[in-house]
C-alpha cells in the first residue's frame, strides 16, 4: 500500500517534467520575450502603441513568464496544495508594498512639481 | 466496547494528521522554498523602491538611450540587443538545469553531468556579459554616485538614483548568479564522485535547480523594469 502510494507520487512528478514539456515551456518563454522586443523596438517607436498601455502589456507578459518559470521549471504546479498556497499567499505582502510605495512615489512627484 | 477502542486507535491518513510532511516535500527542498520566498521579498523591496523613485522624479534616463551598445561590436544604435542576448543565455541555462533535474529522476548520471556543465557555462557567459555591460556603462560615466555629464534631463537626482539602483540591483542579481554557479560546480563535483548515485536520489540537483530558476525569475523582472519600461 505504502509502496504503491510512493510510486504514484513519482509518476505524477514525471508527468510534469517530460523533455517535450520542458522545450515547450522554453518556446513559450522565448516567444513572450520576442513579443516584448517587438513591442519595444517596433510598435512603440512607430507610434502604434503608447508608453502607458505598452508598460501595462510588459507587466502582464512578465507575470506570464514568471508563471511559466515557477509553475513548470520550479515544479510548483505539481506540488501539494498546502505548499502551493503557502508560497503564493505570502506574496500578498509584495502586492501591498507595491501599492504603498508607488502611491507614495506619485504623491512625491506632484509635491515636487 | 471493542469498537470504541478500535475507533480511537484508528490511524488517520490525511495530510495534516501527523506522521509525515503535509507539504509532501523533503526537508531541504522545503527550506529552499522558504529561503527563496525571503529572497523574493529582498529583491522586490529593491525593485519597488526603484519604482517609487522613478515615479517621484521629473525626468528619468531613457533605457533605449542608456542601453544601446553591444560591447565590442557597436557603440550605439542597437537598443535592447545585448540585453536580449543575456536574457536568452539565462533562459537557456534554466532549460539545461531542468533537463539535468529530469535526467536525475531517471538516475542517468552521464546526462546529469553534461546538463550541469551546460548550465555552469551558461551562468559564466551571463556573468561575462554583465561584466562587459558594467564596464561599458562605467566608461560612459555611470557608476554608484555618478552619471554622464552629457545627461540632458532636468532632474539630475533622477539620473543619480537610476545609476545607484541599476548597479545595486543588477549587482545583487549578478552576485546571485555567481553563488548559483559556485553551488552548481559543488553539486557537479558531488555527481562526478557518485555521491547521489550511492544515495539513490538526485534530489540535491533539484534543490540547486530551484535556486537557479529563481535567479532566472528575478532577471525576468529586472529585464522588464530596467530595460523595457
Amino acid at each position: 500500500m505504502s509502496a504503491e502510494h510512493t510510486h504514484n507520487e513519482h509518476a505524477i512528478e514525471h508527468e510534469g517534467m517530460s523533455k517535450k514539456k520542458i522545450w515547450l515551456v522554453f518556446f513559450y518563454l522565448l516567444g513572450i520575450t520576442a513579443l516584448e522586443f517587438f513591442i519595444a523596438l517596433y510598435m512603440i517607436p512607430k507610434g502604434l502603441l503608447g508608453h502607458g498601455p505598452g508598460n501595462f502589456i510588459y507587466v502582464v507578459l512578465t507575470l506570464a513568464k514568471a508563471f511559466y518559470i515557477v509553475a513548470y521549471f520550479m515544479h510548483l504546479k505539481f506540488e501539494k496544495f498546502a505548499l502551493k498556497t503557502g508560497i503564493l499567499v505570502s506574496l500578498v505582502f509584495i502586492v501591498y508594498f507595491i501599492i504603498l510605495l508607488l502611491t507614495e512615489g506619485s504623491y512625491l512627484y506632484l509635491h515636487m512639481n | 466496547m471493542s469498537t470504541t477502542v478500535s475507533k480511537l486507535d484508528e490511524i488517520k491518513t490525511d495530510a495534516w494528521s501527523g506522521g509525515k510532511s503535509p507539504f509532501g516535500v523533503e526537508y531541504g527542498k522545503l527550506m529552499m522554498w522558504f529561503f527563496l520566498l525571503s529572497d523574493a521579498f529582498t529583491f522586490s523591496s529593491l525593485l519597488i523602491f526603484y519604482g517609487a523613485q522613478r515615479f517621484s522624479k521629473l525626468t528619468w534616463p531613457d533605457p533605449d538611450i542608456v542601453f544601446q551598445s553591444i560591447p565590442g561590436v557597436a557603440d550605439h544604435g542597437y537598443p535592447l540587443v545585448f540585453v536580449g542576448i543575456m536574457t536568452f543565455i539565462l533562459i537557456m541555462s534554466s532549460v539545461t538545469m531542468v533537463l539535468a533535474v529530469e535526467a536525475g529522476h531517471r538516475n542517468a548520471k552521464k546526462e546529469v553531468v553534461w546538463w550541469m556543465i551546460a548550465t555552469i557555462i551558461g551562468g559564466l557567459m551571463f556573468l561575462g556579459c554583465q561584466a562587459l555591460e558594467w564596464t561599458h556603462l562605467h566608461h560612459e560615466g555611470y557608476w554608484w554616485g555618478s552619471f554622464p555629464a552629457s545627461y540632458t534631463g532636468v532632474d539630475t537626482i533622477g539620473a543619480l538614483q537610476f545609476a545607484n539602483l541599476f548597479f545595486t540591483i543588477t549587482g545583487f542579481h549578478g552576485f546571485h548568479v555567481f553563488t548559483g554557479v559556485i553551488t552548481n560546480i559543488v553539486i557537479l563535483i558531488m555527481v562526478l564522485n557518485n555521491v547521489f548515485q550511492k544515495r539513490g536520489s538526485y534530489l540535491m540537483v533539484e534543490k540547486v535547480g530551484l535556486y537557479w530558476h529563481f535567479v532566472d525569475l528575478v532577471w525576468v523582472f529586472v529585464f522588464t523594469f530596467f530595460y523595457l519600461v
